[in-house]
């Protein structure tokens, strides 16, 4: 393990740094993939044989599976690339944001429209711990 | 001799292109988004730059995950907007001024920033989103109103270059550009942010004090604002906030003495908090 990063106690947010690069690269190759009409096609025809194509992890390919947009990030993924897998599936950043925060569409819309998260209380993992015990 | 006349702060959130293309923008949520680049437009018909210099980051379209280099300079002679996984915008084909763009690359290597050189290159929201807001709707078959040379800056995969790099690197395109023999005005383009995070658990950060306090700093102290480390964007502008250091790039490029004649601030555009800012050299 590399040494203690300066982000790592912002809570609810994955930085997409070198190790996250590595761990993620054959996940964010095939999620790429899916900026062009012809690979959304052949994935669409069958997914299982077009995941043959890139050498994840098993845990990596259930998570495309499965469309566990979370597990994708902690398996490596980045946003940018598992946003076009979202796009194929006809779900937009913000839809894709309202799955990931647990919150659901419209209650992460209205939050948006209401001047979106605050700050307070969102800046270190401990103000989360603190908040669980209450 | 070629000149920057000015820079534009501006951010390319691309469900401001989606809402331009469908023809959205008078709908009650994207009205007050857009009246705010109404004077910009006006501005541009005024400004009529004959190129723009435009900062950005590609979203993982044009680069994959194979190469990343931290700066890349668009060399080619044109730029096709790209699929980005819901059909290319339908906009006008970018146009480079390639003769410049050659000298402004040869000229940043030999003053030391050794950027990739990219002659064949499509481009996405990150480019065009701004050109859309600054220039209002453009079909296909149209051109743009100016030649476009693009610098895409790693901001995906951290670290992107600091603020102080690209600060400087800003000083070295200004220095290009003021050797450049022909008779060109340029406005430079800084373009992302503003305070944004689009992932996991903490998706939906805004923070409009950051926000503000980093528009008020492009003139009250561009120098100390560009010092500012990556973690404080994470943390106060949220993850895909730090694509922020690129306006440190337009900053650098200006005069030390500039004056803000635009502002606009607006939230929500989807996820993210629009900011633009127009600074004249003085
Ligand atoms: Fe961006």
């Amino acid at each position: 393990m590399g040494a203690k990063k300066d982000y790592d106690d912002i809570p609810g947010t994955f930085v997409f740094d070198a190790d996250r690069g590595r761990e993620g690269y054959q996940l964010n190759q095939f999620c790429i993939s899916m900026r062009l009409q012809k690979n959304r096609d052949e994935f669409n025809a069958g997914e299982e044989a077009y995941l043959d194509r890139y050498h994840m992890t098993p845990a990596q390919r259930q998570a495309v599976l499965n469309r566990d947009w979370n597990g994708l990030l902690e398996l490596g993924g980045n946003i940018y690339y598992t946003s076009k897998l979202a796009a194929n599936d006809g779900i937009n950043f913000q839809e894709l944001a309202g799955i990931m925060t647990g919150m659901g569409n419209d209650a992460y819309r209205e939050m948006m429209l209401a001047g979106g998260r605050a700050p307070e209380g969102n800046r270190y993992q401990h103000e989360w711990d603190e908040g669980e015990e209450n | 001799m070629a000149y920057i006349s000015a820079g534009v702060g501006c951010s390319h959130v691309p469900a401001i292109g989606v809402a331009m293309d469908a023809g959205k923008t008078g709908e009650p949520y994207w009205e007050p988004c857009f009246d705010g680049f109404e004077k910009s437009r006006e501005w541009m018909k005024n400004e009529k730059p004959d190129v723009i210099f435009l900062v950005y980051n590609d979203h993982c379209t044009a680069f994959d995950a194979s190469c990343i280099p931290t700066f890349a300079l668009g060399c080619a002679p044109e730029f096709h907007p790209a699929d980005e996984g819901w059909g290319p915008r339908p906009v006008p084909v970018v146009k480079n001024h390639q003769k410049m763009a050659s000298h402004i690359a040869q000229s940043l290597i030999l003053d030391e920033f050794d950027i990739t050189i990219m002659n064949e290159m499509e481009v996405d929201h990150g480019l065009t989103v701004p050109l859309s807001v600054m220039y209002g709707e453009h079909g296909v078959d149209d051109e743009w109103p100016a030649l476009v040379i693009p610098l895409a800056v790693n901001v995906v995969q951290f670290p992107p270059p600091t603020g102080n790099r690209c600060y400087n690197l800003g000083k070295a395109v200004r220095r290009a550009i003021d050797s450049y023999e022909e008779d060109l005005k340029v406005v430079i383009f800084g373009t992302g942010g503003m305070s944004h995070q689009l992932q996991y658990k903490r998706a939906g950060l805004i923070n409009p004090e950051w926000d503000k306090s980093f528009l008020d700093r492009l003139t009250s102290d561009p120098v100390g604002l560009s010092q500012m480390p990556h973690v404080e964007y994470l943390r106060e502008a949220g993850s895909e906030g730090v694509e922020m250091v690129m306006w440190h790039v337009m900053r650098g490029a200006l005069n030390d003495n500039v004056e803000e004649v635009h502002r606009h601030y607006h939230v929500p555009a989807s996820n993210t908090a629009v900011g633009h800012i127009i600074l004249e050299n003085r």
